[in-house]
């Protein structure tokens, strides 16, 4: 089957997912001894087709038009190169652009849409792996379908490498302007704030497992016998009990420390996605099944509210 | 002006739980109000106290059982709720976003509202396209994962920030009328006062099939079908300290220490 994978860049920059759905791309087309092709949209084409080129793409088709995201222009331009090239499945990432864009699209090609797949089957018939239930289960869907859409989750392929010999191919999209009705008027960067918690060597991290606001004074104390910063997953920012510059994930803050303690974080995939790169992971967390427990290199399943004052003991 | 939210009860699983085929049993389970929709009936509510005239419809599609958090809703200052169920939806087995914006566009049609919001994910099977997907299936305009928003009715847009990955947020213009799928964040969800539990109550909370709304079980019609369940394989070699918390503590600060953790 022809697979059609969707590049995604920001701000001049193609995003390290676009080589993931390559790469996803690439294994579902040599699953039925297809074809793959990749659409970029917007932006200077003609460097991210060089740059996405790689091992086992056929065909790039460039689509110059604007400079940013516009969903309304994704989503006619794939609907034109759809039948345009005539492809079994179309793989968007599962990123909060790809989710902007890729359920319109499958709406109006009347065609199925897998979202956050972490497995794709695509032989006989095409079998989807997703997670449920904050990552605590997983289940597989069949598609009963010829033609079908999934995004795929970012970071569970590896990103496509080599130098490929596809054909650009400049796409005529033929976009009807009056049909846009949401215009991206610009981009915020937020937080700031004094503390850089992508600096910190010793990171003591709090989710909602803390309960309460008053809580976080045992955290607080921790962090300081261990002379480390307090940083945290997202409903604790959300609730305004530390600021937006503390949370760790996917649209919080990217860190890297030396130790990372998560304290009653269940490891949701937004969240690991910020702090998988850490040396060491500790969690202390009182559900043996915890997600965080599968990226954890050591680990205490406990009430975090026995643990955690004992471990400050130890280190006063 | 409408406002209509689209409102999920989700399912979250127990420390410990079995898997039973292609299901988890019911006592493993326990049920509430979507994380998300809370965030979107929020902002409903704020709508409706800034302006005249403004009602804020819920609509579930769920079954009998959802009634208790369709409530949770009223109670937070929802007008009314609509829940669409029948026999037919409760044996179609998997709703998958398509099929549920099938459904909902029907209620739309009925409800005929000015703006829809919806959650950007349900916290159980984690879709995260219920809203586009309807966006796209009644022809409004629409805009994903929205953590702020500033709504010109006079002007006829609604003026949005999307939370994009890495602490960057894009600011957008969106035509009304729109379906917006809100993040958590946004704003900061009240509590249901007593008052509010109380007028919870008497709200209507009506219930219509799918022929109340002019469709037929084909409406259901999936090509996706669930054909496995089961807890992932854990890829982690975590080393777990068992004891008391003083024992494990102390494991964890002796490690932590030789880490150089704590000796400044
Ligand atoms: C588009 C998008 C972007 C997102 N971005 C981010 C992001 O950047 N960062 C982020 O963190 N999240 C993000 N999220 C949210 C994410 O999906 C999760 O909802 C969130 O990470 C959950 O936080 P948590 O682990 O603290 O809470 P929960 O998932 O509620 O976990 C709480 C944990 O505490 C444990 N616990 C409870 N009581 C105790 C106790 N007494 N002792 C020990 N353990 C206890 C529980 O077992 C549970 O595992 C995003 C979501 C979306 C849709
Ligand atoms: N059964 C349902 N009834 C009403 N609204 C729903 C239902 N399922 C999903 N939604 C809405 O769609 C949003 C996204 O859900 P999903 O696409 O399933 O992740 C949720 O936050 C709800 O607002």
């Amino acid at each position: 089957m022809t697979v059609l994978a969707v590049a995604e860049h920001r701000r001049g920059d193609l995003r390290p997912v676009s080589y993931e759905v390559v790469t996803a791309g690439r294994e579902a087309a040599d699953a039925t001894g297809g074809d793959l092709h990749l659409a970029v949209i917007g932006g200077d084409v003609e460097s991210f087709a060089e740059d996405l080129n790689r091992e086992g793409v056929d065909a790039i088709h460039t689509v110059a038009v604007g400079e940013e995201f516009d969903h309304g222009v994704y989503a006619q331009a794939l609907t034109q190169l759809w039948a345009d090239v005539e492809p079994s499945l179309l793989l968007a990432p599962n990123t909060v652009n790809g989710l902007d864009y890729a359920p319109a699209v499958a709406e109006r090609l009347d065609i199925p849409l897998v979202t956050d797949a972490v497995g794709v089957d695509a032989g006989e018939e095409l079998v989807v792996t997703r997670e449920l239930y904050g990552s605590k289960v997983e289940t597989t869907l069949a598609v009963d379908a010829d033609r079908a859409a999934v995004t795929v989750r970012p970071s569970e392929w590896a990103a496509a490498e080599g130098h490929g010999d596809a054909t650009i191919e400049p796409f005529d999209a033929d976009i009807d302007e009056s049909a846009l009705g949401a215009r991206v008027t610009g981009f915020q960067e937020v937080g700031g704030g004094d503390v850089d918690i992508g600096e910190a060597d010793v990171l003591v991290s709090v989710g909602r497992g803390i309960e309460e606001e008053d809580n976080l004074d045992i955290i607080q104390a921790l962090a300081d016998a261990l002379d480390a910063t307090v940083s945290a997953s997202r409903p604790i920012v959300d609730n305004g009990w530390l600021p937006k510059d503390r949370q760790v994930g996917q649209s919080g803050k990217v860190v890297t420390p030396d130790v990372y303690i998560a304290i009653g974080i269940s490891g949701a995939v937004q969240h690991v996605a910020g702090m998988k790169g850490a040396d060491t992971i500790v969690a202390i967390n009182n559900d043996p099944n915890a997600p965080i427990f599968d990226i954890a290199d050591y680990g205490i399943v406990d009430d975090l509210f026995d643990v955690v004052p004992a471990l400050t003991a130890e280190f006063q | 002006m409408k406002v209509l939210v689209t409102v999920k009860e989700v399912a979250a699983v127990d420390d410990e739980f079995e898997i039973d085929g292609l299901a988890i049993d019911d006592r493993y389970l326990s049920y509430d109000l979507n994380e998300w929709d809370e965030y979107a009936i929020e902002a409903a509510v704020q709508i409706s106290e800034a302006r005249e005239d403004v009602e804020v419809v819920t609509v579930t599609v769920g079954g009998p059982d959802t009634e208790e958090t369709i409530r949770q809703a009223l109670a937070k200052g929802a007008d009314r709720a609509v829940r669409v169920w029948d026999d037919a939806i409760a044996s179609a087995g998997l709703l998958d976003p398509a099929t549920k914006a099938t459904v909902l566009s029907a209620v739309v049609e009925e409800e005929d509202p000015d703006l829809i919001l919806t959650g950007v994910q349900a916290a159980d099977d984690g879709f995260g396209a219920t809203g586009v997907t309807l966006a796209s299936a009644i022809g409004w305009e629409w805009a994903a994962v929205v953590n702020s928003l500033d709504l010109d009715t006079e002007a006829g847009v609604a003026s949005v920030h999307r939370e994009l990955e890495g602490g960057v947020e894009e600011t957008t213009e969106v035509d009304l009328p729109a379906v917006l799928t809100i993040q958590t964040g946004i704003n900061d969800p009240r509590y249901a006062s007593l008052r509010g539990i109380r007028q919870a109550q008497s709200k209507e909370l009506a219930v219509q099939s799918l022929s109340d709304l002019g469709l037929d079980a084909g409406a259901l019609d999936s090509p996706m079908e669930q054909t496995s369940l089961y807890e992932p394989e854990t890829e982690g070699e975590a080393t777990v300290y068992e004891g008391s918390a003083e024992e494990t503590a102390g494991e964890l600060a002796a490690l932590l220490r030789e880490k150089g953790v704590g000796e400044a």
